[in-house]
């Protein structure tokens, strides 16, 4: 292949090295409003009475929208396939809040200034409810978030549970009991944030024609559309919604998180409206990682092969359901698809709090899932005395093999059998292994209070939702022998443009400067589920290679007839005839445009598969940790994928090296922190540590080859894949390090050092006769009470209802 | 309330009312490649060079920069020229989104000009206050030494 698996510069590569006003908010408009949020200040609350009265009377307020200026009507801020599997419990505003940071209202004024000015006098009038932050108390709280008639695919309303799974395949009962050893264990994973640097922007006016358009931000422009349609009640074909550049999105911009509001107040008042997040408000009111307790239990026979697997987990919500069946889905199909087990059953409960609702964010339940398996799977090794890799290696999944979570495990319905046709989980392993020199570095480099240690996670994604993420995309041909690539595949950053110009450019036999790519305009671009769920490669990919191979078969005909010969053959951008004689593209073109059996070259084609291919990882951690202190340094990551056939090394690298200190920060440095109150205290980042350009520690990322046959050319998912194994990788080294197993993420100073203290007491409990040498270590002892009561201080003043 | 200074090479005299920040001042010219990333400049997203430093723009009041010399990334590739470090950028694969991606050039020009070979560790300093949530800064760091002409 001359173009698919080589380097290639990325096609939007020039704009965004030039730093050109490529983003939704790089416009300049005349005229234009700019919208602020009121966002409730209490967790719980009935508005008795909301006067705009004053607010509105400010000079250079053009609109104030509270509940009053709209129907009833739920819906669902997740932008998924429809109809969605996500409770309708959502009013775009409503009279009651549910969290710190839910709708009060907007303003859209002159200046954002002014619009500040006018949220502080509006008078809102708030009957204050008692609210529950505590997920594991909301099924029987009497808080209850979602009484309300009218709202749809609420679980459980009177229980709090916004959506349950149960599942099972085999008799896991009988597994277990049939099993020599049972371990189970209970992990627990906090509210972290997809933290995209570009913040929620969205600007929308009226064309000449008064259509609806909407400039913003998101992974989802025809979701968008249908949702921003349905909320305000207008017709599709009034809407067009453009993605421009995006600054990042990672989940957090697969949600209509403004635009229905943005929209609203343009059409309120005819003119061009933006409204974007700043950085606290993106802490407060955009989403999150879903926060989840997952408990495994795990049998296995004296072979020490998986004879039953039995999952629970207990899912934060948040005060609305957005994504909340499908990230606990997630969490039990991707962390069941790697170990082969005749018996696995799933009882899972999302349930509503006063918090935040979470959301979508990249790895979309597998990271939760597989930091407690990976967790549990280097606890049971441990306790058998085995290498940790030596118990996975006995229980993958082989190729052949049927996936049995699949077949009962869909996007919030029934799934597709999945066949194993790829995997590379083996020699992710092989190469891993080799590069972090496992497992010699184990305890050689002990210095002091620094104990070094190395641990291994081994994870697994899907490619798309079989059976419900389609893509498509359009070509036409240009008298110069390019082509127009348009596809509703929205590229948020990742380079998924370039990957799917280098499939077109391949099929046609043509440098990748030939092809340009446009995406995403619901007017000029083929319908395209979203950029979520590792499904732009595998699934808009195949569209894009179908539409290229139509285009190639034309080309062949039309130059066939040009050449008046019977057969020939395409070639390098050539069409030639058995005689030698050729023709070029542009020519072609030409004369199909101009002169010869005159018509547009030009072909679409829809994909969607059946399949999932799970992409395999495995990571590998090198960390060491002051046992005075707990502080914990990360020295190395080795990550190392199988992603079917790579389309781009170089941005494959890059969506692995970008995943990780996404991952760092998830095990070690980030969640989100909230008050008695249920108000977020870190909501800048100053205060929710993402890892830096000094913080980084070394990585090494790699491909395995492995040529998946139902994706384009090979190729199966690597956007998502390289975040899940750092969390647990860490705490598997961390544990191996010094003996502290951290269950509860992330690793923080304090809780290593109780872990300790913990093992000390049990060990000095275990020798409380041998005096003498608990006298000599009392110094140290005194000195790491010390560092402990000030971790203990600051979490005092940390103190999360999420994490206690 | 008027203040002269130089942006992107050129005399500049603007006449903003009190209050008003670089920030807002160059993205109201139409200089997008500054961008909002926190209000307390946390990201970087915001910067720029001022007399060869890099600046949250943010954080500056348009009054502070009398008679300084202002740098925004558009000034780097004027036409359809291009700096090297921007194609060392491209060449590298160290551009994802691109959100950050001014950000990141302007604070490695920063360091270049005051260490013209500068250590792995001098660049990922140079470049810890610009934050990325895509390439992880390993790339953009490669980048940057390729272009020093201290390979990594």
């Amino acid at each position: 292949m001359k173009i698919v698996g080589r380097k290639t510069a990325r096609v939007d590569g020039l704009a965004l090295a030039k730093g050109k006003a490529v983003f939704a908010d790089d416009i300049s408009q005349k005229d234009i409003l700019y919208a602020k949020f009121l966002f409730s200040p209490l967790a719980h609350a009935k508005i008795k009475s909301i006067n705009i009265k004053q607010a509105l009377a400010l000079k250079g307020v053009a609109a104030i929208l509270t509940f009053k200026d709209f129907p009833v009507k739920y819906y669902t801020t997740a932008g998924q396939g429809y109809p969605e599997p996500s409770p309708k419990d959502y009013r775009i505003f409503d009279d009651k809040v549910r969290y710190v940071g839910d709708r009060v209202a907007v303003a859209a004024a002159e200046s954002l200034e002014i619009a500040e000015a006018a949220l502080k006098l509006i008078k809102v009038e708030y009957e204050k409810l008692p609210a529950n932050f505590d997920l594991e108390k909301a099924m029987d709280s009497k808080v209850v978030l979602h009484p309300e008639k009218g709202k749809t695919f609420i679980f459980n309303a009177r229980k709090n549970i916004s959506a349950n799974i149960e599942a099972e395949v085999g008799n896991v009962e009988k597994g277990l009991a049939d099993s020599k050893y049972v371990f189970t264990q209970r992990y627990f994973t906090p509210y972290v944030q997809q933290a995209a640097i570009e913040p929620h922007i969205t600007r929308t006016w009226l064309d000449e024609n008064d259509r609806l358009i909407i400039r913003t931000a998101t992974q989802v422009p025809f979701h968008v559309r249908r949702i921003v349609a349905d909320v305000l009640d207008i017709p599709v074909r009034k809407i067009r919604v453009i993605k421009p550049r995006l600054g990042g999105g990672f989940g957090g911009k697969q949600e209509i998180l403004n635009e229905e509001v943005c929209a609203a107040l343009t059409l309120k008042t005819g003119r061009p409206v933006r409204l974007e997040f700043t950085r606290e408000e993106e802490f407060i009111a955009a989403r999150s990682r879903h926060a989840q307790f997952v408990e495994f239990t795990l049998g296995l026979d004296e072979d020490l092969k998986i004879r039953a697997i039995d999952l629970k987990i207990l899912q934060n919500s948040g005060a609305y359901g957005p994504h909340a069946l499908t990230v606990m889905s997630v969490t039990a199909s991707k962390s069941l698809a790697l170990y082969k087990s005749p018996n696995v059953r799933i009882r899972a409960d999302s349930v509503y709090t006063n918090l935040p609702p979470a959301g979508a964010y990249r790895g979309y339940g597998a990271p939760q899932g597989f930091f407690a398996l990976e967790s549990l799977m280097d606890e049971i090794a441990h306790e058998l005395g085995l290498d940790p890799l030596e118990l996975r290696l006995k229980n993958y999944y082989k190729k052949g093999d049927k996936i049995a979570i699949a077949e009962v495990l869909g996007e919030g319905r029934e799934g597709y059998p999945v066949i194993l046709k790829t995997t590379g989980i083996r020699q992710c392993i092989k190469t891993g292994r080799k590069l972090i020199d496992w497992p010699n570095v184990q305890n050689s480099k002990n210095q002091g209070s620094i104990r070094r240690g190395l641990g291994v996670a081994t994870v697994a994604q899907g490619s798309g939702i079989a059976g419900i993420d389609m893509g498509s995309a359009s070509i036409k041909m240009n008298e110069d022998g390019s082509f127009n690539l348009h596809v509703g595949a929205a590229d948020l950053g990742t380079g998924s443009d370039t990957a799917l110009a280098q499939i077109a450019a391949e099929v046609l036999e043509v440098p990748i400067h030939k092809i340009i790519v446009y995406s995403a305009d619901t007017d000029h671009t083929p319908f395209d589920t979203g950029a979520y769920a590792s499904s732009t490669t595998y699934i808009s990919g195949n569209a894009v290679k179908k539409a290229a191979l139509k285009i190639r078969k034309i080309i062949l005909e039309q130059g066939v007839k040009i050449l008046g010969i019977e057969k020939a053959g395409l070639k390098n951008g050539l069409v030639t005839g058995a005689d030698g004689k050729s023709i070029t593209y542009a020519e072609i073109c030409t004369k199909s445009f101009y002169t010869d059996f005159q018509l547009q070259i030009q072909a679409s084609a829809s994909h969607l598969s059946y399949d999932s291919p799970p992409p395999y990882n495995a990571t590998f951690a090198d960390v060491s940790v002051d046992i005075e202190t707990g502080f914990v340094t990360v020295h190395k990551i080795v990550s190392v994928s199988d992603g079917g056939r790579i389309i781009n090394p170089q941005m494959a690298e890059g969506q692995a090296e970008g995943a990780i200190p996404q991952s760092l920060g998830f095990a070690l440095s980030e969640f989100m922190v909230f008050d008695k109150f249920g108000r977020i205290i870190n909501r800048d980042f100053e205060n929710y540590h993402i890892f830096t350009a000094i913080d980084m520690p070394e990585i090494i990322v790699k491909f395995v080859h492995t040529n998946e046959p139902s994706g384009p050319f090979g190729a199966k998912a690597v956007a998502e894949i390289p975040i899940i194994g750092p969390a647990p990788a860490i705490a598997n080294a961390i544990f191996k390090a010094c003996g502290a197993r951290i269950r509860e993420l992330p690793i923080t100073p304090e809780k290593i050092l109780k872990e300790l203290r913990r093992n000390q007491k049990k060990k000095s409990e275990a020798r409380s006769q041998i005096s003498e040498v608990r006298g000599k270590k009392k110094s140290i002892v005194r000195s790491k009470k010390l560092v402990e009561e000030f971790f203990l201080s600051i979490r005092c003043t940390l103190m999360t209802f999420v994490n206690s | 309330m008027k203040v002269s200074f130089i942006l992107n090479g050129k005399p500049e005299k603007a006449d903003e009312r009190a209050g008003t920040t670089l920030f807002d001042y160059l993205r109201a010219q139409g200089l997008f490649s500054v961008k909002y990333g926190s209000d307390r400049g946390e990201t970087g997203a915001d910067s720029v060079l001022i007399d060869d430093k890099i600046y949250n723009s943010s954080l500056l009041l348009l009054y502070r920069l009398e008679n300084k010399s202002v740098v925004t990334l558009e000034y780097f590739s004027s036409g359809t020229g291009i700096h090297p470090l921007q194609a060392a950028f491209i060449n590298e694969g160290a551009i994802q989104c691109g959100y950050c991606t001014p950000g990141l050039i302007l604070a490695a020009e920063a360091l270049l000009k005051r260490v013209s070979a500068p250590s792995e560790l001098e660049v990922r300093q140079a470049l810890a206050g610009v934050y990325c949530r895509c390439t992880g800064y390993v790339k953009p760091i490669k980048a940057v030494m390729k272009y020093s002409g201290s390979e990594l």
